[in-house]
């Protein structure tokens, strides 16, 4: 379709929870073709429900998208089916490691590629396992039996068996020793540039995340108040005393930065 | 006769009859895996089903092409079911699904008797009733046949389910459902096809029990015989229906025999019940309830 255009753009989006709870209020972002583009902010920012919104998972939560659109490779996904965005080759990484538990991790990375009809699924197998080496050691293991490291691989590896071409990747890191978190990310920044994948990295961990994507936006209170190229919001000061903690006069747990710029009773 | 090849064929006749409880929990366990569901509407689809097979025989049909008839129509119910009364309740509380499928009931048994009527129907399969000797066993024709059927039936859905890649998907979606979804499974056609196989199966019980006690209303209460299997065996475990089954149909038969006679008789109907019970109480889960994987 549209070749030039970002692969994913977000346009003022609001989300509602029960009709009442506003959680997204006017949020956009876009994301270039071949890009890693990270989505920072402190818990209850509102990442998590930008990842679904896309991934069109919020109905099952009572949750809607009022205000605002989607489009994914030029196309609006407001409407879909959440499955039908796996065939157009966008996979959503789901918080907090969601391995179908009682499956093996064969039979779970298998289920990723339910929604193709070519014959090239053993394929993507080998490749699943050429990036995961640990998994095919565990491949007749069920998947409730795995560390938490090599699910987050798995479900990764599921949504890679779906030849996506671009993958949301939500908390990755979440509850992971520092030294997986890198094999994690790094396999990312393989799969980014031998397979062409695009990815969007929901991230609390700013540190990390600023330092293998390539551009970033900052999420407070579901908006976005900062954004720029990673190396940019790196060494920006205000985010590295809030986000970062490198700088010595941060509050202890970090003020928001639109708490820092506003005087406490207007906000 | 020796006393042990009487409790033999007790044994046997609690067996067949255990086959065909099996049959009945799993189209029960099927959409209680795939949705969290537990379909209310179970009875009322084997209703819908016997009468809409005699309905179609008095056309003077075939009995093949009535089966068949009827098959269809049990799968266009599956998929209207899920266009109709899940789709529009996704991310609905199980209550609420629940609640829609007691609804869903009133509705089959309503249009069920409005399109073929309500008087009472027989059923005769040509399948005969005369006991046959088998290993110095006598054994009910009848019975036999129906268990041969049943137990093809459960394996052919349980092989479906375990080694195809939509059993797999149904497997996933009983896992975890929304990251069924993201992986590209479509949770309408996983239901659709669900609901469609326990269509299946009231059509196979509809017939059995319509062949035994006519096809009337009562029909509905067969569902009932399934629910303390699934008790027992757990609401979202194939291998557990199974298992279940045959151990209800042989406790109620010998516990009929050899203790009905203390308490007068009658303990069949409310046996599985109180085994149920006592379960419950020891085991809540079932025997094979979903033993969670996870790490310790
Ligand atoms: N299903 C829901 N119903 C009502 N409110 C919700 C629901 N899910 C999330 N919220 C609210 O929306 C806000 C944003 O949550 P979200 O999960 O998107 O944050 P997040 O940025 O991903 O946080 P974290 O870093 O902790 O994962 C929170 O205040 C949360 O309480
Ligand atoms: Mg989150």
């Amino acid at each position: 379709m549209n070749e030039q255009g970002p692969l994913l753009s977000i346009a003022g989006i609001e989300v509602m929870y029960s009709r009442l709870a506003l959680v997204l209020r006017g949020l956009s972002l876009s994301v270039p073709r071949g890009g890693i583009v990270a989505l920072l902010g402190a818990n209850g920012a509102g990442k998590t429900t930008t990842m679904k919104a896309v991934a069109n998972l919020l109905r099952s939560e009572r949750g809607e998208v009022t205000r605002g659109a989607i489009h994914y490779d030029g196309a609006r996904i407001d409407g879909l089916d959440a499955s039908d965005l796996a065939r157009r080759g966008l996979s959503l990484v789901m918080e907090g490691r969601h391995a179908f538990g009682t499956l093996s991790v064969e039979d779970n990375l298998k289920v990723g590629a339910f929604s193709r009809r070519d014959r090239a699924v053993g394929d993507s197998l080998d490749m699943v396992y050429r990036y995961f080496p640990r998994l095919k050691d565990r491949r007749h293991q069920a998947a409730g039996l795995l560390s938490g490291g090599e699910q987050q691989m798995c479900v990764i590896g599921r949504a890679l068996m779906a030849r996506p071409r671009m993958i949301l990747l939500d908390e990755p890191s979440m509850g992971l020793a520092p030294l997986l978190v890198e094999e994690i990310f790094s396999i990312m920044r393989q799969l980014n540039a031998e397979e062409g994948m695009t990815f969007l990295l929901a991230e609390q961990n700013a540190s990390v995340a600023l330092r293998y994507a390539t551009y970033g936006y900052l999420v407070e209170s579901g908006r976005v108040v900062r954004e720029g190229p990673a190396a940019a919001l790196a060494a920006d000061p205000e985010i590295r005393a809030s986000y970062l903690g490198l700088d010595a006069s941060a509050e202890p747990g970090g003020a928001t930065l639109a708490a820092r710029r506003r005087p406490r009773w207007l906000s | 006769m020796s006393d042990f090849s009487f409790f033999l064929e007790v044994v046997v006749g609690g067996l067949l009859s255990g086959v065909m409880y099996t049959l009945v929990a799993l189209g029960f366990v099927l959409i209680f895996k795939a949705s969290g569901v537990f379909n209310f509407a179970q009875g009322a689809m084997v209703l819908f089903a016997a009468l809409t097979f005699v309905g179609f025989l008095e056309f003077g049909l075939p009995m093949w092409a009535a089966f068949l008839l009827a098959l269809a129509a049990m799968l266009v119910l599956a998929v209207a079911i899920e266009r109709t009364v899940l789709r529009p309740l996704v991310g609905q509380d199980h209550m609420i699904l629940f609640m829609a499928t007691i609804g869903l009931s009133i509705f089959l048994e309503g249009f069920a008797q409005l399109i073929w009527g309500t008087r009472v129907r027989g059923l005769d399969l040509g399948i005969s009733d005369e006991p046959v000797e088998i290993a110095g066993i006598l054994v009910s024709q009848f019975d036999l046949s129906a268990a041969v059927m049943a137990a093809v039936l459960v394996a052919v859905l349980s092989a479906f389910f375990s080694y195809t890649k939509i059993g797999r998907a149904l497997r996933a979606v009983a896992d975890d459902t929304q990251a069924a979804q993201v992986a590209g499974v479509p949770l309408g056609f996983i239901w659709a096809v669900v609901w469609g196989a326990a269509g299946f199966i009231a059509l196979v019980a509809g017939l059995v029990w319509g062949a035994r006690l006519g096809v009337q209303f009562a029909l509905t209460l067969v569902a009932l015989k399934a629910l303390p299997v699934m008790i027992l065996g757990g609401f979202n475990s194939i291998a557990g229906a199974i298992v279940a089954g045959l151990v209800i149909g042989v406790s109620e038969k010998l516990a009929e025999i050899y203790l009905g006679p203390f308490v007068g008789g009658g303990i069949e109907n409310w046996f599985p019940y109180a085994l149920a019970i006592a379960v419950l109480l020891i085991r809540p889960a079932g025997l094979f309830g979903a033993a969670r994987i996870a790490r310790v």
